[in-house]
């Protein structure tokens, strides 16, 4: 059994379904990784040794949080943490239950990626700014925040694929989406028009959001 | 300006304790432009920095038009900072803002309201010769052109105190030059006290009045820039000295000579050779030129001739006694034979 279009055209309702609950899992989770995940990367960087605001405890502290969450396998967070999914959102099944594991991975995985893209900013560029008499506000919003923006946007389109990727395992579970639709259709009752149409499409989207990240990313890059 | 006693800094690292700065005691007066040279790892970006307080020095006194630095922190030192400008070798402007506003930046800093900002960044530009380059980005701009932007930035906020860590040696001899003679106009002309770090000699001759030589931390020579040329006391200043104005002969030449071999320096007069000539006609002696230059320190001549003498030993005495007579200073290199 190849690919049937009759039974493509049939399915289309529930593709589209699927798909926008997993437009909305990833959005919502990205927004929740770059809202906290940026503020705990910039910690990460200017709390470390010889930078502006130096401070073991918190980089410890923040540190050891962000690897131990890292460390747990997606899978197993999403299970971990249904009992916080249920007091969250009062339920653990759909697009909004997955976001919260979604968001809880994420947020980690985007801090490093902006602890990252700061640390590759030349050290001197900072110093100047420190030299030239510039407040603490002034030196993570005009430098450190600018001079690793490209870095960031592409932290970004990283982060929004590997999301992708965890949506789908979400889905598995009963988040809803793409993985859902796959897992349901495709795998239980050996769909494979729904197989192919769902690999298809989340071909078509990584590329999409590679293409959008990388192009984003060398426009905004002045250097 | 800047007073500078017994300070050290020392560095730790995991296994390891350098001294970058050790005991320097230095007074920089208001208005001068003074330069401390140095091989690499000698400790003067150390010193440097200490100054502004990039790095608190560890031990030892600073202060900064009578501020004493050590004592501030947080803000008020970051208020302090804005009278200190700094430039540096790779320039280190921000490579996300225009030109424009990297300038601003530092203006930002000092809290000034955008309308005034725009007005002093504009005539920044038009002192350091880049108002076409407004609104560019430092990536457009060649090396020469990013550090004037680096010095707009550093003078935004009308310092005291312009600090320059190897600032024209990422640069090519030509705008090596343009950028020295810009430092030497803000020196003139804001009446800017200048402190300048460097390997190079030259840019020292060129522009300082008085230098520091360092070595291992320490400051091994200091003075007038004029003074340490026509008189060096270490090994080290001679050395660097070298770099500049060489008297090397080749020895076959020396070896060719047969009279006394003589070096003569006359300070602050081009009247040098007049000088000699009449010398050797009075006591009747030839003279060969092996060497000989005159080198302009701020505008001041430094002659020196490196000469082989011929005729009578007692003739010859009394020429060297002769031309001490006329205020230049002899040295016998190599007696005669
Ligand atoms: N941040 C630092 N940590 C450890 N050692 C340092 C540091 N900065 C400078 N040093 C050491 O201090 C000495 C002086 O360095 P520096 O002031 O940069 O010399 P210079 O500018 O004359 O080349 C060198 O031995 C250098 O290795
Ligand atoms: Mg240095």
């Amino acid at each position: 059994m190849g690919f049937d279009f009759a039974h493509f055209i049939e399915l289309i309702p529930d593709i589209n379904t699927a798909f926008l609950q997993t437009i909305y899992m990833i959005t919502i989770s990205l927004i929740i990784a770059v809202v906290i995940g940026l503020p705990i990367g910039i910690l990460l960087y200017i709390t470390d040794k010889g930078l502006i605001w130096e401070n073991r405890l918190v980089q410890n502290v923040l540190g050891f949080v962000v690897n131990m969450v890292r460390s747990v396998p997606f899978i197993i967070l999403l299970v971990a943490l249904l009992p916080l999914t249920d007091a969250l959102v009062k339920t653990t099944i759909g697009p909004t239950a997955a976001s919260v594991s979604l968001s809880v991975a994420a947020i980690p995985f985007f801090a490093r990626i902006v602890e990252t893209a700061l640390r590759e900013i030349d050290k001197g560029v900072i110093e100047a700014a420190i030299a030239a008499g510039a407040t603490p506000w002034m030196i993570i919003k005009d430098v450190l925040l600018l001079e690793a923006k490209s870095g960031i946007i592409s932290g970004i389109t990283l982060t929004l694929i590997s999301l992708i990727g965890f949506s789908a395992m979400a889905g598995t579970v009963g988040g809803g989406g793409i993985g859902d639709l796959a897992i349901r259709f495709g795998y239980y009752r050996y769909d494979n028009t729904i197989m192919i149409a769902t690999v298809l499409i989340l071909i078509i989207l990584v590329q999409v959001i590679q293409l959008l990240g990388d192009f984003i990313a060398k426009v905004v890059d002045k250097r | 300006m800047i007073e500078i006693q017994n300070l050290s800094k020392i560095y730790k690292t995991k296994n390891d304790v350098v001294k970058g700065v050790d005991n320097v005691t230095l007074s920089i007066q208001k208005g001068e432009i003074y330069g401390i040279v140095g091989y690499s790892g000698a400790g003067k970006s150390s010193l440097l920095r200490c100054i502004n307080l990039l790095e608190r020095p560890s031990t030892g006194h600073l202060t900064v038009d009578g501020t004493d630095l050590t004592s501030l922190r947080g803000e008020a030192l970051r208020l302090a900072r804005l009278k200190i400008g700094m430039i540096f070798q790779h320039f280190y402007l921000i490579s996300q803002k225009t030109v424009f506003e990297n300038i601003a930046f530092a203006l930002k800093a000092a809290k000034i309201p955008p309308k005034e900002i725009t007005k002093r960044v504009e005539s920044l530009l038009e002192m350091v010769g880049l108002s076409d380059k407004r609104n560019v980005y430092p990536s457009q701009l060649s090396g020469g052109q990013k550090q004037r932007v680096a010095i707009a930035r550093a003078l935004a906020n009308n310092p005291k105190v312009l600090l320059c860590d190897e600032a024209t040696s990422a640069l090519d001899p030509t705008t090596t030059k343009s950028i020295l003679n810009l430092l030497k106009k803000i020196n003139e002309e804001l009446d800017i006290t200048i402190v300048l770090i460097t390997h190079e000699m030259n840019v020292v001759k060129e522009i300082c009045h008085r230098m520091a030589i360092m070595q291992d931390g320490r400051v091994i020579e200091e003075g007038a820039v004029y003074k340490i040329f026509s008189n060096p006391k270490t090994e080290l200043a001679k050395e660097f000295i070298a770099s500049v104005v060489s008297f090397e002969i080749p020895e076959s030449i020396v070896n060719s000579c047969t009279g006394p071999i003589v070096k003569v320096t006359f300070r602050g007069k081009v009247a040098g050779e007049g000088v000699i000539s009449d010398t050797l006609q009075q006591f009747n002696l030839n003279g060969n030129f092996l060497h000989g230059s005159i080198e302009y320190i701020q505008e001041r001549p430094l002659g020196i001739f490196v000469m082989e003498l011929k005729g009578e030993k007692n003739e010859i005495q009394k020429a060297l006694d002769y031309i001490e007579q006329r205020d230049a200073q002899v040295e016998v290199l190599r007696d005669g034979i």
